[in-house]
């Protein structure tokens, strides 16, 4: 590891063998990091890198399980992110902070108003935001507005207006600008360069590579959880920081793929639009085709599989299942004979698992209509679905009555996977199913998503792992800005050109 | 926008309740046999007056996103203590009213720990409260009646100029300078200072701002390092020093106290409605105890109405039915706006 | 199948489900023990152990078992009805009125379509159920006050409707075979059919069944309209109780309903809980009125008591979580 210091002053903020797991998955291990004042510090790495992990820790919003922080050389502790903004660091995440309901100046203020005879001063407040948003060109953003009433990049301007009303000496950005527009980019980045000459240390997370070329003196690529490097901005190509974020120790096992052959379309879209997050989708997926969504966290993936699954209203543009235009307006119609969908969900505990229930109720929930004879349940074949899909997808479960909640991650995914497999569905999305989850139970997820292609299944399969998006993969459409902006076939499905279209650079800058 | 635009648009709820009770207020008037005067205005605003109390100690727990289901036992209680306290020297009335309004703020404050610290939801943890309420008030007065210092009762429920004839200022009320003022009922005045010295204050203390926070979002509130539990157990007591003026209020105007249940469920019931009609969101977050006042001056002024259009009584109460769910049912549009329906679950 | 996911426990627990169904069959024991131990004290006799006493007592809670039962479902959902008082009030006020045969349909009906216009609301305009069902109650209350006149209505209950109230089949009252028979339908449906399973979906995570293809709607019609049924059937039963409906005949039955659902361990949030919890809390709340009037306690130690005795439940088992972030 090397540590170059030329940029800034001395190490301000420090972190010595810090290491955090979540279950059984490690996010931060023994990592050794630190910035300095008057320095932006760019911090690179793919999705699940452990970046979020990394800052989550500076803020106090997390505490590490092992290692120790030290601010400016003396070790702290934080119990509360309040903690953490009283010595300096503020954060600005990713999850906005802000409440909806109260003003932008309420917000802007909320953790400590001005005050006039111990009740909140709101001229004062509106004073403090008009400055405060003025600082970062939001001129147009008026204070007495709620926050509510504002659209996502504005609400965003105002989050970054609320941190800098803390007066902080670490200012963090974790990926702050992904919702903004490339002139608010500008002004932010003014803003930054500011805070800079007034000595303030950034820590900024960006997926934008262009970006981070035009703000940051120095960089940190971290991978699996490791800090690799840490090198002045400019000193690495944009290839060697793209080989940096990829390389990898462990690799998992991919069933081999069939040769490709042309496959008759089981569903089409075109030109699917929805409020600007989809911006006119062009896909198909065959029969027996396995589709991988690739691209970074929030271009529209997400969206693209509610709005098939007929989550989302309002949604524009063309679907055909089988060649036949259909409009499917909710998940009960998705699932129904002829249009057979099944979904498994992002948050497998708020959308996919009714975790104080059951293992046997949540493989059977969504089959309760096939097992029902008259009103009541054909017990009998409720118990067979049961052991079925318990035997099918290898669950590792004590008692099929036990709560869904008592097992292991990967186990609780394959219990969502068996309740739409019981289904029979023709169509299957999934919303990035492996996050969170070992190696093996990977594996096996990804030998099953090939059989189940090899039945005849067409599968659209988003996810924020790249190795599993080429290593499964027939074809990867590669969004950007809710919309494909490659798709990439046999060969082409490298991790190289993966990101390099997820970043939208081209694909020349990233050979460099 | 402008500001001014910008501000209507938030407290829309807010004016708009404002807009219906001025609306109905007016017709009521225009409408009634003798025209505006000021025995029906203090007639009216004795009416209400309990009920804007009741209304107004709802808001608070429903801005943190609970309800409350003990405010019409906290007035019945109060209303009892105040039909055995209320009587004898100055001295003694003032204590006996000072210790009205406290016994409201302790049981608030008690429903606030019993939420806090055991961390039971806060509808059932005030509904068995509200039962121990109600039991404290049968013990007081198990039977109807009491005894309410007559000058006070009479000074507080009608105009200046009987408070003045009464003890016996401003010449008995009198003088000339006096007489500007003289007509302006007492409750009207008080129904103004309420809010005004103890609402304002306090939704523009920090501990008020918390319980906005934490109606609108408690994990965001506790990200931005707020004192949540403190807030709404202060939440919890000011509705309860609330519910206690209005059973204050109401041992005033009747001369009596009554631990009557079925009129505590009405109260409690109306608060809710009153609070929903007056622009404050049930989900919290959104709405003032203002606008709740207002609410509760909305459905009393229906009642008004019936008065002087001798609608039959027999269907009086199938058109304040009618009206409420109409009210409450204008939320639905919010289910239009909505693009994403997994938003409509939160 | 081997038990690796979950350890065997170490020592024998009880689940999270069934403690409060302990804990509150063990507080009926405890009440009858005081009680028992009072009329030993006062009257030299164990009034409160003879099975008559207790048949009678149970005959009277029906009704409150009845309304509880059908509440539960509407908890279970993580919503309220509100509604209850005057459903069932105009249940028996149009029971009387049309009186024959038709008595008891009638009854059932209006406490079906009360309960489905409550779960339109909910499920399709969305409004919280806590202020529309309070909207749907006045109306209620409106139309009965029309139709009535203000005035506890004339009209007698049917022979069948006193029957099945105060009547006797081998020494066990009626009303208790018909809260039995409700019971057990109650039980087979949430046990046992696609919308019992769905309620509990439903009231653990609505996105999760939703997304799961449940027809979420439908049980939300579904379950008001039953909870709307069960509070018809106990409005029918009163009526036969006390011969005829009179107003406010529904004011008793809310808050103690709830309560006894909520003590019988069912998550007021929604999704947890079981139908022997609340019959353990119907019977809890029944047993401990009866004591305290053999006690002839004040209403007012009773009220006090009352309050007490679910804050002690809920201590006991009814925390929620803390809230981080």
């Amino acid at each position: 590891m090397t540590e170059v210091n030329e940029a800034g002053g001395a190490p301000h903020v420090s972190l010595r063998g810090v290491t955090k797991r979540y279950g059984g998955v490690t996010a931060l291990e023994g990592v050794d990091f630190s910035c300095r004042l008057g320095s932006i510090h760019a911090v690179l790495g793919e999705n699940g890198a452990g970046k979020s992990t990394l800052i989550k820790i500076m803020s106090g919003v997390v505490r590490p399980d092992e290692g120790e922080m030290r601010i400016a050389g003396a070790p702290v502790e934080f119990r509360h992110p309040a903690e953490a903004n009283r010595a300096g660091i503020v954060c600005i995440f990713q999850e906005l902070s802000l409440l909806p309901d109260l003003t932008v100046a309420d917000n802007i203020s909320i953790a400590d108003p001005p005050r006039r005879f111990g009740l909140i001063d709101s001229r004062a407040q509106r004073r403090r935001a008009e400055a405060l948003l003025a600082r970062i060109g939001c001129e147009d953003v008026n204070p007495l507005l709620r926050v509510r009433d504002l659209p996502l990049s504005r609400r965003q301007m105002v989050e970054i207006a609320k941190a800098l009303a803390k007066d902080p000496k670490v200012l963090i950005l974790d990926e702050a600008t992904s919702a903004l527009t490339a002139a608010d980019v500008e002004r932010v980045f003014g803003v930054l360069r500011r805070l800079k000459a007034e000595g303030v240390s950034i820590l900024t997370i960006s997926h934008r590579m262009h970006e981070i070329e035009a703000v940051a003196d120095m960089c940190s690529v971290f991978r699996n959880g490791r800090h690799v490097e840490t090198f002045a901005q400019g000193a690495r190509s944009a290839g060697q920081i793209v080989e940096m974020m990829i390389g990898r120790e462990i690799s998992a096992q991919f069933p081999p793929k069939p040769a490709p052959t042309p496959k008759p379309p089981v569903m089409e879209t075109k030109g699917l639009s929805w409020e600007g997050r989809l911006n006119g989708i062009d896909l198909h997926v065959g029969k027996g085709e396995i589709v991988g969504l690739g691209g970074l966290d929030g271009q529209g993936q997400k969206e693209l599989l509610l709005a098939l699954f007929g989550v989302l209203k309002g949604v524009s543009g063309e679907v055909k299942v089988s060649g036949k235009p259909v409009r499917v307006r909710s998940p009960l119609e998705a699932k129904r004979a002829g249009i057979d969908m099944a979904l498994i969900p992002e948050d497998r505990k708020t959308e996919g698992l009714l975790l104080p229930m059951s293992i046997a109720d949540n493989l059977l929930v969504a089959s309760l209509d096939r097992l029902s004879k008259g009103p009541f349940i054909d017990a009998k074949a409720a118990a067979a679905a049961v052991e079925d899909g318990i035997r099918r997808l290898r669950i590792k479960i004590g008692d099929a009555g036990d709560p869904v909640a008592t097992l292991s991650g990967g186990n609780q995914q394959k219990v969502v996977i068996a309740k739409w497999l019981m289904t029979g569905p023709k169509t299957i999305l999934l919303n990035d199913p492996t996050r969170g989850i070992d190696v093996g139970t990977k594996q096996e997820i990804y030998r099953l998503l090939r059989e189940l292609a090899d039945a005849g299944a067409a599968i659209l399969f988003y996810s924020t792992d790249y190795e599993e998006l080429i290593g499964c993969c027939d074809r990867v459409a590669v969004m950007y800005d809710g919309r494909v902006r490659a798709e990439l076939e046999g060969d082409e499905i490298t991790e190289r050109n993966i990101v390099a279209s997820a970043l939208a650079m081209d694909a020349r800058e990233a050979a460099e | 926008m402008s500001d001014l635009a910008i501000r209507l648009r938030r407290n829309g709820g807010f004016l708009a309740a404002i807009g219906l009770f001025a609306a109905f207020y007016l017709f009521y008037h225009a409408n009634h046999p003798r025209g505006f005067s000021v025995p029906v205005l203090i007639q009216n605003v004795n009416e209400a007056f309990t009920l804007a109390m009741v209304a107004m100690a709802q808001t608070l727990p429903v801005l943190t996103g609970g309800l409350d289901l003990s405010v019409g036992a906290v007035m019945t209680l109060v209303n009892c203590l105040a039909s055995e306290v209320l009587t004898g020297g100055p001295l003694e009335l003032a204590f006996g009213i000072l210790l009205c309004l406290l016994t409201g703020a302790l049981c608030g404050f008690v429903n606030g720990c019993v939420v806090v610290f055991g961390r039971i939801q806060p509808i059932i943890a005030t509904l068995a409260t509200g039962a121990i309420y109600m039991g404290l008030a049968l013990f007081i007065r198990p039977s109807p009646g009491g005894k309410v210092d007559g000058d006070l009762s009479w000074a507080a429920t009608n105009d200046l100029y009987e408070i003045a004839a009464t003890y016996g200022f401003a010449e008995g009320g009198d003088a000339a300078w006096f007489q500007p003022i003289a007509w302006i009922p007492t409750p009207l005045i008080l129904l103004i200072l309420v809010p005004l010295l103890f609402w304002l204050p306090f939704a523009r203390s920090v501990t008020g701002r918390t319980v906005y926070a934490i109606g609108s979002g408690e994990g965001a509130a506790w990200m931005s390092g707020l004192a949540i539990g403190r807030a709404r157990i202060a939440a919890f007591t000011l509705g309860g020093f609330f519910a206690g003026m209005g059973g204050l209020y109401l041992a005033l105007q009747t001369s009596s106290g009554n631990a009557d249940i079925p009129q505590a469920g009405a109260y409690t019931l109306n608060s809710i409605a009153a609070v929903v009609v007056g622009g404050v969101s049930l989900l919290g977050g959104v709405g003032t105890a203002v606008g709740a006042l207002f609410g509760a001056l909305v459905l009393r002024t229906i009642s008004f109405n019936f008065r002087i259009f001798e609608i039959d009584p027999l269907l009086q109460p199938l058109i304040e039915g009618v009206v409420l769910l109409a009210a409450v049912s204008l939320g639905a549009v919010r289910v239009l706006r909505v693009k994403n329906t997994l938003e409509l679950f939160r | 199948m081997t038990a690796a996911a979950s350890p065997p426990p170490a020592r024998f627990r009880l689940s999270a489900e069934d403690k409060p169904i302990v804990v509150a069959a063990g507080f009926i024991l405890v009440i009858l023990a005081v009680g028992t131990f009072y009329t030993l004290a006062t009257q030299g006799a164990a009034t409160l152990l003879s099975p008559t006493y207790l048949l009678q007592q149970l005959q009277v809670g029906a009704f409150l078992g009845i309304v509880a039962a059908g509440m539960m479902l509407v908890i279970l959902l993580g919503h309220i009805d509100l509604s209850v008082p005057w459903t069932l009030a105009a249940a028996a006020m149009m029971a009387t009125a049309v009186g024959g045969g038709a008595a008891i349909p009638v009854a059932l009906g209006i406490g079906l379509v009360v309960g489905v216009v409550n779960g339109f609301g909910v499920a399709y305009l969305r409004i919280p159920s806590m202020i529309f069902t309070l909207g749907v109650n006045a109306v209620l209350r409106g139309l009965m006050v029309a139709h009535t006149g203000g005035f506890a209505p004339q009209t007698k209950a049917t022979e069948l409707m006193q029957w099945l109230a105060v009547g006797k089949i081998l020494g066990v009252p009626v009303a208790l075979l018909v809260w039995a028979l409700v019971s057990v339908l109650v039980v087979l449906m949430l046990n046992r059919s696609a919308l019992g399973k769905s309620i509990y979906a439903i009231g653990n995570k609505e996105a999760a069944a939703y997304l799961s293809g449940v027809p979420t709607r439908r049980v939300f019609i579904l379950a008001f309209g039953l909870c709307g049924m069960c509070a018809g059937l106990a409005g029918a039963l009163l009526a036969g109780y006390s011969t005829k409906a009179y107003q406010g005949m529904g004011d008793a039955y809310l808050l103690p309903a709830i309560a006894a659902v909520v003590i019988g361990g069912t998550n007021i949030l929604g999704g947890r809980g079981r139908y022997l919890g609340t019959l353990v809390g119907v019977i809890l709340i029944v047993l401990l009125n009866s004591v305290l009037s053999i006690m002839q306690m004040p209403e007012a130690g009773r009220q006090v008591i009352y309050g007490l005795v679910i804050i002690g439940m809920l201590l006991v088992y009814g925390r929620g979580a803390r809230v981080t972030s």
